[in-house]
């Protein structure tokens, strides 16, 4: 491997910090390390560094500071809102609608709650990984409390039509949560102009720190707790605040969202040439997910005959950083649910290879990608069984 | 996660294509498990004399059909079907306990190969042994490791 360029791109799996949130965190670690809820000097800077990254979220979402609540990470998030508002709002039902593209943190948490006596929909997706409307309208019942659909898929890159779907649940007075923990940075966010009661977010998918999170809870929306203990964040999530980490959030989502139509134009074009080039030029290749309406960064390719691993163990021989949907990675035995929702056959899941781009990517990393992937498709293909099949048969229909 | 050998075997795979007029073929998996193992084998005097492979699959699946092939060339017939998933995972310094049944696809692989030679030949197929007797690994979720498809 030598000395070789790392080419990062898998983004969305995580995000490096950048400088100036790592600059924006160090006074937090050992000089203003005050616990927030202490009423001294040094403890009453880190309150107000707390509430000052408070306003820094909540000015990226269009939200209020008193609606936004700090937590460990996306995974707690979706697993509060889920839970909170089930478990707050029994009694008016035991409804709840979601989708099959989400995110485990997400569907683990219904599933868990099913367990519990709730009812939970899972609505299906189109092939481009897209929820219909009409059928969230149409799984709405009297007894359903919460509609949680994600902004934009983590594997496939599809932004769902979020502002629609929020006022298909306010018009039904039902709660609607997103998972936007891919979208923030990349899409304009705007809690009250889409119709969103809880957003759930989180620092490490744009250039923040890992471990800080956030939910955002619209003023008068009934949630039960999910950490219980001291009073923190207006006691509706104990424990001390992640200090340096909020900080380091609050700075990164202040930088992620100032610029987000330049940060997509210039990642989305160098996208753009890996998705057309290797579409023309890789024989059994299809794109997953949708053509527009996709996150800017996002790369989902299926290769047909070959498997996600083998792929992505020579794309790690090259420095190529990436992700599959193949079950081969996933530790279990079944390939991405979200692939397999969109109507891609099993074998071709297995095949499925993610690259996410992002703000350490250079159009010399674009090039490199293309030297080396249809090398290793070829290479993986010509000791596949199943290419020799395919071609066989080619061949043998051709009759020459 | 693998060890040294593993992504040896799988950057450089001994053996792989195919064999011309084969003797022997066994092709074992589903490509909606995520992997197939076809292995060629050329046998004279009851002796493996070359072995050949074409394999889709993980990383695993890759270097235990390499490891596989490897390691029944030379044999006859009798000590190629003693070769376990166990020993392919041994000369491969482990396999990860998930990863576990790529060796018993090759085990299998081999078997299916051997049987396919014997029948030809107007032989008895041997039997395979129980699946009980593969080696899976140390994990909780056995029944998970069956792609059921």
């Amino acid at each position: 491997m030598g000395e070789k360029r790392i080419i990062y791109m898998d983004h969305s799996a995580t995000t490096y910090v950048r400088k100036e949130v790592v600059a924006a965190m160090i006074p937090y670690f050992s000089e203003h390390f005050g616990n927030p809820s202490s009423i001294y000097g040094i403890a009453r800077e880190s309150k107000r560094a707390v509430d000052a990254a408070r306003v820094q979220v909540a000015k990226a979402l269009n939200a209020d500071p008193e609606e936004i609540y700090f937590t460990s990470g996306g995974s707690e998030s979706d697993n509060w809102a889920l839970k909170g508002v089930a478990w707050a709002n029994r009694k008016r039902g035991n409804h709840i609608i979601t989708t099959q593209i989400e995110h485990h943190a997400l569907l683990h948490s219904c599933q868990f709650l099913e367990k519990e006596g709730f009812a939970v929909t899972y609505l299906p997706v189109d092939k481009y990984g897209l929820v219909d409307p009409a059928m969230l309208e149409a799984a709405i019942t009297d007894k359903t409390i919460l509609v949680s659909i994600m902004y934009a898929n983590n594997e496939i890159g599809t932004i769902e039509p979020i502002a629609e779907l929020g006022a298909i649940a306010r018009a039904h007075k039902v709660y609607f949560h997103t998972d936007a923990v891919q979208a923030i940075g990349n899409v304009p966010i705007d809690v009250k102009a889409q119709n969103i009661d809880m957003l759930s977010l989180s620092a490490h998918k744009f250039y923040g720190p890992k471990g800080a999170g956030a939910l955002y809870i619209k003023k008068g929306v009934r949630i039960e707790n999910l950490i219980h203990g001291g009073g923190q964040e207006r006691k509706r999530r104990a424990g001390t605040e992640n200090l340096a980490g909020i900080v380091g959030m609050g700075k990164a989502i202040e930088l992620a969202t100032a610029d987000i139509t330049g940060h997509n134009a210039k990642i989305r074009a160098m996208r753009d040439r890996l998705i057309k080039t290797v579409l023309a030029e890789i024989p059994h290749t299809r794109l997953n997910g949708h053509t527009e309406k996709r996150l800017s960064g996002n790369f989902n390719v299926s290769f047909e005959f070959i498997e996600g691993e083998s792929m992505l163990l020579w794309l790690d021989d090259e420095g190529i950083c990436a992700s599959t949907g193949s079950a081969c990675t996933s530790g279990s035995l079944e390939p991405s649910h979200v692939l397999l929702a969109t109507g891609l056959p099993v074998e071709v899941s297995h095949g499925s290879l993610r690259l996410t781009l992002g703000d350490v990517n250079t159009e010399q990393d674009v090039d490199t990608v293309l030297a080396v992937l249809p090398k290793v498709g070829l290479r993986l293909r010509e000791m596949s069984p199943l290419y020799q099949k395919e071609r066989a048969g080619k061949e043998g229909g051709c009759n020459v | 996660m693998y060890s040294e050998t593993v992504m040896d075997h799988f950057k450089n795979p001994r053996n792989v294509g195919e064999i011309e007029n084969p003797d022997g073929v066994g092709e074992v998996g589903n490509p909606v498990c995520g992997d197939i193992m076809k292995i060629f084998l050329k046998i004279e005097n009851n002796v493996v004399v070359d072995a050949k492979f074409k394999t889709f699959g993980c990383g695993a699946a890759i270097a235990s059909s390499s490891m596989a092939t490897e390691l029944v060339r030379g044999k006859t017939l009798e000590d190629a079907w003693q070769l376990s998933n166990k020993a392919v995972a041994e000369a491969l310094d482990g396999l990860p306990p998930i990863k576990m049944h790529c060796s018993v696809l090759a085990e299998e692989g081999i078997h299916k190969a051997i049987n396919d030679y014997r029948v030809k030949h107007g032989m008895e197929p041997w039997q395979e042994t129980s699946t009980h007797a593969h080696d899976h690994g140390d994990h909780d979720e056995g029944e998970a490791l069956t792609c059921g498809h």
